[in-house]
C-alpha cells in the first residue's frame, strides 16, 4: 500500500507541498487542502496548510495540544462555520471540487465527523442511528431503516452489545459503547469520508483497541482523518501522518517515514517524545 | 487592649462557657447567631403562614369537609360556600392563559435563544423581562379599558360568525369573561415561560448541536429534533411556572372575569376565581364562617401553588444538572 | 436517499419567520403598553395629581397625593423589614450554614416565595390586622416586607457565593476572623449585585396590590403615624378604575403611569447596574 518513497531534502522553512514529492500512493486524491489560512479574530490559526487525503486511507494528524489539528479537521466538513468570527482562506477539494461551492448539508452526508466525547442525543439507539437518515429526507420504508440501521451497528462493532435495546436510551451504555453509536450514527449516512476528533481520548485501552480495530475494517469503503494526541495509536492505525505544529503542517509523508525516519528535527523531536 | 484579637481566635479554644465568651467578644458568634436569627425567622414566617391559613380555615373545614371543594353554591346569607365556581374559573383561565402562552413562549424562545444574532437576542430578552416588572393592577387596567371594548367590538363578533356552534363561543359578550381572563394573564405569564425556556435551550451543550448538524441536518431540523427535546424538561418546568403564576394572579383577573360566582361552558360568559373573590370579599365579610371560607379558600390556593412550584424547581433543576454532566 | 436541501432552506426560513413573529409579539405587547400609558396617562397628569387629595365624587382637581406618600411609606417599612431579614439570612446561607440547613431554608425560602400574594394579605390580616383591631401603614409594611425577603435572600446568597474564594482566602491569610473578612471583604464585592438585586426586589414589590387590600386597607386623607389605614397608588388604580365616573378613570390612567414610570426605571437601572449579562435572581 504505502510506497518506501525517501523525500528530497527539503528547506526547513517551507512545507512539503504536492508538487515537490512523489505521489505517497497511487489511490487518488480524496480531500485536498490547498494553502489553508484559518482566522480566529486576529489571531492566525492555521498557516498556509496544504495536505491531499488519500481515497481508503487513514491519515491521522498529531502534533502537541493547541497546534491546530482540530482546527484543521473541522475546517474539512465546514464546522468552523459555526463559530462566529472566524475567517477561513485558501481552498478545500472533495473529489476535485471545492467544498464551499456545494450546499453544506449535503457535504456534510458525504464528508462526517465523529467528536471527542461522545455525544449521543437524548433519543434510542436506534433514533440515534436512524438520524442522520431521517433528517435527509429518508424514504426507503421501516424495514429497509431497520436494516441500514443494523448495517452501521455492525460496521460501528457493536451490533451484538446493543441489538436486543435497541430502543432503549443511548446514555444506559458505556462511554466507549457510546461513541461507537456515535461512529454507527455518522455511517447510517454513508459518508464517503469520515473524520475523527481524538476519538478516543476519554476512553479506556480496551474500548480504544475496539474501535482502532474498526477503523481498519472501515477502510475499504471510506476516506479516514483522524486527529489524534496519541502517537502509538497514529502509528497503529495510520497510512499516512501530518504532523502539526503551532498552525503550520511541519511533515506529512507515510507513517512509517514519520515515525522511523523523520525528515524535520522538529518531527523528530516530537516522535521521539522529546516534547509535547 | 491593645493586642490584636485575631491571636486569642486563631489560638484552639478552651471549651466551655469560658471559650463562648471569649468568641463572642471576638465577634464570630454574635455574626453567626445574628445571621442565623434572620435565617430561622424565615422559617418561622413560612411556617406561621401555613400555620394560620389552617387554623383560621378551620372552621369552614370543619363544617364542609371535602365537599367544600366540590359544592358548586356560594350564598353568603345563607351560609352556603362552595368554592367549586372559584376552581373553576381559576383553572379555565389559567388553561387558556396556558394555550396561548406556551406556543407563544416556546416559539420566542426559540428564536432569541437559537435563531437571532446574540446583540438583537440581549436586547430583545431584556424588553421581554421587562413585561415580567409590570404590576398587576397595569394589566387590569389595559384590560379592563384597552382588551374588553376590543374584544367586544371586533374580535368575539369574528370568532362567532366563525366558530359560533361550540359551546365555548356561545351565549351574549359583556366584555368580562373567562376568555378576557385568559387573555390578559396569557400575557402576563409569557414572559416566564420566555426567560426560563430560553436560558434552558442556551445551555443545551454545544456537541449536541454539531452532532446533528455534522449529519446533515439543517438548522432549524437540529433546533426541534435535539435542542428542544434536550431541553424539554427545562421548558416543561417554566410551564409549571407560569401556571403556577396565573393560579395566583389577582388583580387582573378581577377586573375582566366579571366577579359573577356560577359555572358556565362557554368562555364568554363572567366568571370567578380563587383570588379575585378573595380579594372582592375579604373586606365584607360578615361572620366568622364566611371569613373561614374564605380563608380556606386561600388554603386551596396556597396548597395548589406550593406543589406546581415544587415540581417546576425539580424540573428545571434536573436539566441544570443534564446540562454539566454532559 | 434525496438531501432535500432545497425543501429544508425553505422550511429554515420559515420557522425563522414565525418564531420572530411570536418575539416581535412580546415585544410588540411591551411597546404597546408603554406608549399607551405614557400617552394616555402623560395627558391626564398634573401638578394637582402630586399635590391634591382625592375629591369627592364630582368635583374636579382631585389628587393622589396621599396615596403617593401611603406607597412611600408602605415600601420603606418594608424594606426596614424584608431587606435586613432577606440579606442576613442570605449571608448565613452563603457563609455560615452546613448543607442539611441550608437546603432547609433554600427550600423554605422558595415555598414563601411561591405564596400568591393575596395569601400573604389573609395572612397578615388575621395576624397583625385582626388584633390591633384595624387596617394600617404598618400592616401594609409587614406584608410587603415579607414579600421581599424570599428574593432579597436569593440575591444575596447568588452574589455572595459568586465571590471567589480566593478573596477569602487572602483575608484569611492576613489574619482575618471569618466575620471580618466577610464584612470587609466579601460583602464589599458583591455590592453592586445585592443593591441591584434589592432594587429589583423594590420595584416587584411597589406595584404589589393584592396584600395591601386588606391590611392599608385605603384612606381618603392623609394617614398620620404608622397606625390608620391609608391609601398607597396601586389600590387607588384599582378602585379608580372600577369605579364608574371618567374623572377617576383618567386619575387612574395617570397613577398608572406614574407608577409604570417608578416600576421600570428602577429595574431599568438595576439591571443596567450589573455587568452585562449577569444572572438576574427571578422573582
Amino acid at each position: 500500500m504505502s510506497q518506501e518513497a525517501r523525500l528530497p531534502v527539503s528547506k526547513i522553512e517551507s512545507p512539503p507541498t504536492v508538487s515537490e514529492k512523489k505521489p505517497l500512493s497511487e489511490n487518488p486524491k480524496k480531500l485536498c487542502a490547498e494553502k489553508l489560512n484559518f482566522f480566529y479574530g486576529k489571531f492566525q490559526a492555521l498557516h498556509d496548510i496544504s495536505i491531499d487525503m488519500r481515497e481508503n486511507h487513514i491519515t491521522a494528524l498529531i502534533g502537541p495540544s493547541g497546534c491546530g489539528k482540530s482546527t484543521f479537521l473541522r475546517t474539512l466538513n465546514r464546522m468552523h462555520e459555526t463559530v462566529r468570527g472566524t475567517r477561513l482562506e485558501g481552498q478545500i477539494l472533495l473529489d476535485g471540487e471545492s467544498i464551499f461551492q456545494q450546499n453544506v448539508n449535503a457535504l456534510r452526508l458525504k464528508v462526517g465527523m465523529v467528536f471527542q466525547r461522545s455525544n449521543p442525543f437524548p433519543k434510542s439507539i436506534f433514533e440515534n442511528v436512524a438520524y442522520g437518515l431521517r433528517v435527509n429526507g429518508y424514504d426507503g420504508g421501516k424495514q429497509r431503516l431497520q436494516e441500514e440501521v443494523e448495517r452501521s451497528l455492525r460496521k460501528a462493532a457493536i451490533w451484538d452489545e446493543v441489538k436486543d435495546k435497541l430502543h432503549e436510551s443511548a446514555f444506559g451504555l458505556s462511554g466507549g459503547q457510546q461513541q461507537r453509536i456515535c461512529i454507527a450514527r455518522a455511517l447510517a449516512v454513508r459518508p464517503e469520508v469520515l473524520l475523527l476528533d481524538e476519538p478516543c481520548s476519554a476512553l479506556d485501552p480496551i474500548a480504544t483497541a475496539k474501535i482502532e480495530e474498526l477503523l481498519f475494517g472501515l477502510k475499504p469503503e471510506c476516506t479516514i482523518v483522524i486527529v489524534t494526541h496519541n502517537m502509538q495509536q497514529a502509528a497503529r492505525v495510520s497510512d499516512f501522518t501530518g504532523f502539526f505544529l503551532l498552525g503550520k503542517l511541519i511533515e506529512f509523508d507515510s507513517t512509517n517515514l514519520i515515525f522511523q525516519n523523520p525528515s524535520k528535527s522538529e518531527t523528530e523531536d516530537y516522535v521521539t517524545g522529546r516534547f509535547g | 487592649m491593645a493586642t490584636t484579637p485575631v491571636l486569642g481566635e486563631r489560638a484552639l479554644p478552651p471549651g466551655g462557657a469560658r471559650s463562648f465568651l471569649m468568641r463572642l467578644r471576638g465577634g464570630e458568634e454574635i455574626a453567626y447567631t445574628i445571621t442565623f436569627t434572620a435565617a430561622a425567622a424565615i422559617f418561622v414566617i413560612t411556617a406561621l403562614i401555613c400555620y394560620e391559613l389552617f387554623a383560621q380555615s378551620e372552621i369552614s373545614r370543619h363544617k364542609f369537609g371535602w365537599a367544600f371543594l366540590f359544592t358548586s353554591e356560594w350564598d353568603p346569607v345563607a351560609g352556603k360556600f362552595g368554592a367549586l365556581p372559584f376552581i373553576y374559573g381559576t383553572v379555565i383561565t389559567s388553561v387558556l392563559a396556558l394555550l396561548i402562552a406556551i406556543p407563544q413562549g416556546i416559539g420566542s424562545a426559540i428564536f432569541l435563544a437559537e435563531m437571532a444574532p446574540a446583540r438583537i437576542s440581549n436586547a430583545l430578552t431584556f424588553l421581554i423581562e421587562l413585561l415580567a416588572a409590570v404590576p398587576s393592577v397595569i394589566y387590569g387596567l389595559l384590560g379592563v379599558f384597552i382588551l374588553v371594548p376590543v374584544l367586544q367590538k371586533s374580535v368575539v363578533p369574528a370568532l362567532k360568525s366563525v366558530f359560533g356552534a361550540l359551546p365555548i363561543f356561545q351565549g351574549a359578550f359583556y366584555g368580562v369573561s373567562y376568555f378576557s381572563a385568559g387573555i390578559v394573564l396569557s400575557v402576563m405569564i409569557v414572559p416566564f415561560i420566555i426567560s426560563v425556556s430560553r436560558e434552558v435551550l442556551i445551555s443545551v451543550p454545544r456537541d449536541q448541536r454539531e452532532a446533528s448538524l455534522a449529519l446533515g441536518a439543517s438548522k432549524w431540523q437540529t433546533v426541534w429534533l435535539v435542542v428542544v427535546p434536550n431541553a424539554s424538561t427545562g421548558i416543561m418546568g417554566s410551564i409549571f411556572l407560569a401556571l403556577a403564576r396565573a393560579l395566583g394572579e389577582t388583580m387582573a383577573v378581577t377586573m375582566v372575569i366579571g366577579n359573577t360566582p356560577q359555572i358556565k361552558a362557554s368562555l364568554l360568559a363572567p366568571g370567578y376565581s380563587i383570588a379575585a373573590v378573595i380579594a372582592n370579599e375579604f373586606t365584607e365579610a360578615t361572620g366568622d364562617l364566611y371569613l373561614s371560607a374564605l380563608i380556606e379558600l386561600g388554603l386551596v390556593l396556597f396548597g395548589v401553588t406550593f406543589v406546581l412550584n415544587g415540581l417546576a424547581r425539580i424540573l428545571i433543576m434536573a436539566t441544570a444538572q443534564k446540562g454539566a454532566h454532559s | 436517499m434525496k438531501p432535500s436541501s432545497h425543501w429544508k432552506n425553505i422550511v429554515n426560513f420559515a420557522m425563522f419567520g414565525l418564531t420572530g413573529l411570536c418575539a416581535l409579539v412580546s415585544v410588540g405587547t411591551l411597546v404597546f403598553i408603554l406608549g399607551y400609558l405614557v400617552f394616555n396617562g402623560g395627558k391626564s397628569l398634573s401638578m394637582s395629581f402630586f399635590t391634591n387629595l382625592p375629591a369627592p365624587v364630582g368635583e374636579v382637581g382631585g389628587g393622589m397625593a396621599n396615596a403617593l406618600l401611603g406607597s412611600g411609606k408602605v415600601l420603606l417599612l418594608a424594606t426596614l423589614i424584608g431587606i435586613p431579614i432577606g440579606f442576613l439570612g442570605g449571608v448565613y446561607l452563603s457563609e455560615y450554614s452546613g448543607k442539611t440547613i441550608a437546603f432547609v431554608i433554600r427550600y423554605v425560602t422558595d415555598l414563601l416565595n411561591g405564596v400568591p400574594s393575596i395569601v400573604i394579605g389573609i395572612v397578615v390580616y388575621t395576624l397583625v390586622v385582626h388584633p390591633m383591631g384595624h387596617f394600617s401603614t404598618f400592616a401594609g409594611g409587614v406584608a410587603l416586607g415579607i414579600m421581599m425577603i424570599p428574593i432579597s435572600v436569593r440575591s444575596t446568597e447568588e452574589y455572595l457565593l459568586a465571590v471567589p474564594p480566593s478573596l477569602r482566602e487572602a483575608a484569611f491569610a492576613l489574619g482575618a476572623p471569618k466575620w471580618k473578612a466577610i464584612i470587609t471583604v466579601v460583602i464589599p464585592a458583591a455590592m453592586r449585585g445585592i443593591i441591584s438585586g434589592t432594587m429589583l426586589d423594590l420595584a416587584r414589590v411597589a406595584g404589589e396590590t393584592a396584600p395591601l387590600l386588606f391590611t392599608a386597607l385605603g384612606n381618603q386623607f392623609w394617614s398620620p403615624g404608622w397606625n390608620q389605614p391609608s391609601a398607597t397608588l396601586p389600590v387607588m388604580i384599582f378602585t379608580y378604575a372600577i369605579a364608574p365616573y371618567e374623572d377617576w378613570h383618567r386619575q387612574a390612567w395617570a397613577a398608572g403611569f406614574v407608577l409604570l414610570m417608578l416600576v421600570l426605571l428602577i429595574n431599568v437601572t438595576a439591571r443596567m447596574a450589573l455587568s452585562k449579562g449577569s444572572y438576574v435572581p427571578r422573582g
